[in-house]
């Protein structure tokens, strides 16, 4: 068991370090949140900015134009990022997390040539089209259908909780290709030109107010069946092979942020007062503090674990359902505690001193993440099922 | 950064668990309870073992290995939830004569912890007190001490202490904070093993117990149960581990944080695990019988030596922003 990082880890964290301190200042400004086209903009740009100088795909192969960075390297690279204030991967989420990934993995070279370097340009933003009001956390009974016409299939039903719908050029879809097969066997993965005659995006609003997701209507919609990625009825496969991967890597940056946003809660505690007394004082507030950065500490500890028995296996452990379940609940009750420090301050999303207004917007904003890719549930039941072998 | 077990640390928990599954079994571990806990020839095989020698240097008899060694090993000793001062007489190794060998049992208390219990009374030949000034040789025969006739832990007696005077320094307080921390990871470790300890029981009685015509691990109840208790557990060993690692390599930074954090979420994962499993575990969980209510008392008593949970969070709190 070794914890230090290598020479080489730290000439990389050194130059990248170096890399960002020139390049965040000429990234525009961040702006509103429901401002889409801006936020497209800025994080297309970012995208743009790391790709020229070769920080794109930290975790994609370098075959498929990536940094093919070690997974060491991308724990820098998140520590980095977060360290300095620089931006997530926003909208470009689905295109380098998801769609990406599974394109790398299973899709046709021609495929891959038209669709990867645009991902890693921040040319192409991706959606994922996967979910339906009648299927959620059953994701297999969905029944979004698509009929072969030639060599077009046309496509009829309903997507919802879109994210980034409005934003995107490509969506990831997934339709029943046979309604007859057991329900994981009559499935397909498609690219879906959000351009296309037929698509209609509604945007949904969030309990924060803004438009996180959409509706997708799809209504005689037809897509090439040179769009098809992997075979016809194996989409449900096509699928999966990324999700333990959306499950692990896209929380990484995420908690490195969290790791972060504590620092700063304790700072704001330390000033705001209540009476003669800074929230500090409060010695069970600061103890549950203390508690959860511990949690936070360990969870960090557990990715550098399950990183590591990646790169000595080649397979993700168990890590990533166990990091999900842990930190998505963890997160809720340190928004819980940022509440507590604001006392009356969290009663307003605009700041009403510092960046009061970050913690009350996060708190709603962490409310998704046990429920969104697997709710808590679904990571206990393959917890259960599949790592302590329960049955069903 | 490769923070995975090498193969000779997996080789090292094999032999500690080889040696466990041979010594001691659940019966013979109960049956400690009637010899005060201590064995002399069983505790002797465990110093042959390396138990307590383990991180002293090659020329003083020992392996030269760390304290992340040292941790994996007291992992499995939890397990299998060997009683007796383990991890006072490991500390003691190399300071009290005999103690590396076995041939000393060497118990000891924070003398800052009124009131007073001596664990493992009748077993030790040596108690140590630690407090801020230093590491104490207790006079035991100027101690008064009145015997537990009931003690919560079956597998921990001990004795109520009366009149504690520090007796003949045997450290510094540099020592005394030194064994403060590595005290607390190792204790840590040794309820990391119970806690994955207890998952494992309770998982085999889960798939075991016939209700409603189905095996209970198929109730979601008791199989989210078993999943929280089985997630507690991994964040803790990524924690101790940590700690542990942090404790051997000075350029990692001050250990204090990680420490505390480990002792904190291993004794969290120890006791809300025992009390999960006597839950999982129906009436037979509320019988001596069953091994869970052990588990739950060691659980309750480490909890309670090289710092509270309490205190680890305040630790870790004092040590943020
Ligand atoms: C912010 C956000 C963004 C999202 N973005 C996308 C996106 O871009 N693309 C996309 O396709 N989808 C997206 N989703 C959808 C997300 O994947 C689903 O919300 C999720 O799969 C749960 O499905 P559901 O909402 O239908 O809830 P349901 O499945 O109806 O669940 C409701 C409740 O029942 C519980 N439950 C369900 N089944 C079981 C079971 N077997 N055992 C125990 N409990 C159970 C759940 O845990 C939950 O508490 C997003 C969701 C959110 C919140």
């Amino acid at each position: 068991m070794d914890l230090l990082w290598t020479e080489e880890d730290e000439r990389f964290r050194a130059e990248l370090r170096a890399w960002i301190d020139q390049a965040l200042p000429k990234l525009p400004a961040a702006t509103k949140r429901e401002d889409w086209d801006a936020r497209r903009e800025r994080d297309t740009t970012w995208q743009r900015m790391l790709y020229d100088a070769g920080y794109a795909g930290i975790n994609w192969p370098a075959d498929f134009g990536g940094r093919g960075a070690a997974l060491s390297e991308q724990l820098v690279f998140y520590e980095e990022i977060t360290t300095a204030g620089a931006p997530d991967v926003g909208v470009n989420f689905v295109g380098l997390l998801h769609a990406g990934p599974t394109i790398i993995a299973e899709a046709a070279d021609d495929q891959r040539a038209r669709h990867l370097p645009a991902i890693l340009k921040g040319e192409e933003v991706w959606c994922q089209g996967f979910s339906e009001p009648s299927a959620g956390s059953d994701l297999a009974s969905l029944r979004t259908r698509a009929v072969r016409d030639g060599d077009d299939y046309v496509i009829n039903g309903q997507k919802i909780w879109t994210s980034f719908a409005q934003v995107s050029d490509y969506c990831e879809l997934l339709v029943r290709t046979d309604p007859e097969a057991p329900k994981h066997t009559g499935i397909t993965w498609l690219i879906l030109p959000m351009d296309t005659p037929g698509v209609d995006v509604r945007p949904l609003r969030t309990v924060i107010g803004s438009s996180e997701f959409s509706e997708l209507y799809l209504d005689d919609v037809r897509v090439p069946v040179a769009n098809r990625v992997g075979a016809e009825n194996d989409g449900w496969r096509v699928a999966m092979v990324t999700f333990s991967f959306e499950r692990g890597t896209s929380l990484v940056s995420e908690m490195a942020e969290a790791r972060r946003q504590l620092d700063e809660l304790v700072k704001v505690a330390k000033v705001v007062t209540r009476g003669s007394a800074t929230a500090w004082d409060d010695v069970g507030l600061r103890r549950e503090i203390g508690h959860a950065a511990a949690e936070l500490d360990a969870l960090w500890n557990m990715v550098k674990r399950t990183v590591s028995e990646a790169a000595r296996t080649g397979v993700p452990g168990v890590g990533a359902s166990v990091v999900k379940l842990y930190y998505t609940e963890l997160i809720q009750r340190i928004g819980d505690l940022a509440l507590r420090v604001l006392d009356r301050a969290s009663l307003s999303l605009d700041d009403v001193f510092d960046h009061s207004g970050h913690f009350v917007e996060e708190r709603l904003r962490v409310l998704a993440l046990t429920i969104a890719a697997g709710s808590s549930q679904i990571q206990r039941n393959i917890i259960g099922e599949r790592i302590l072998g329960l049955p069903r | 950064m490769d923070f995975t077990l090498t193969s000779d640390q997996e080789a090292l928990q094999e032999a500690v668990r080889k040696l466990c599954e041979g010594r001691f079994p659940m019966e013979r571990v109960r049956a400690l309870a009637e010899v005060g806990g201590v064995d002399r020839d069983l505790w002797r095989e465990m110093a042959d073992a390396g138990v307590f020698s383990l991180r002293l240097s090659e020329a003083d008899g020992g392996a030269a290995l760390g304290t992340a060694e040292a941790a994996l090993v007291f992992e499995v000793l939890g397990r299998a939830l060997v009683p007796g001062p383990l991890v006072w007489t490991h500390l003691a190794a190399g300071l009290v004569p005999g103690a590396a060998e076995g041939d000393r049992v060497v118990g000891g208390l924070q003398r800052q912890e009124e009131p007073f219990l001596v664990e493992y009374p009748d077993a030790i030949d040596v108690l140590l007190a630690v407090d801020d000034d230093g590491l104490w040789e207790v006079d035991r025969s100027r101690l008064s001490a009145r015997p537990v006739s009931w003690p919560l832990d079956p597998l921990t007696p001990a004795h109520v202490a009366g009149g504690l005077l520090r007796g003949e320094r045997r450290g510094v307080p540099g020592d005394a904070a030194r064994w403060r921390l590595d005290g607390a990871v190792l204790t840590g470790a040794y309820l990391l093993g119970m806690a994955a300890a207890l998952t494992e029981m309770s998982v085999a009685f889960a798939k075991e117990r016939q209700q409603f015509d189905k095996p209970i691990g198929s109730f979601q109840a008791i199989k989210h149960i078993l999943a929280d208790m089985f997630v507690r557990t991994e964040v803790a060993r990524a924690a101790v581990y940590a700690a542990a690692v942090n404790l051997d390599e000075p350029a990692l930074g001050p250990p204090a944080r990680a420490v505390a954090g480990a002792k904190l979420l291993a004794g969290e994962a120890a006791t809300l695990n025992a009390k999960a499993a006597t839950q999982v575990h129906g009436g037979m969980g509320f019988t001596w019988e069953v091994d869970v209510h052990l588990y739950l008392k060691r659980a309750w008593v480490l909890d309670t030596t090289f710092g509270t949970a309490d205190d680890h969070a305040d630790v870790v709190a004092g040590l943020l922003g």
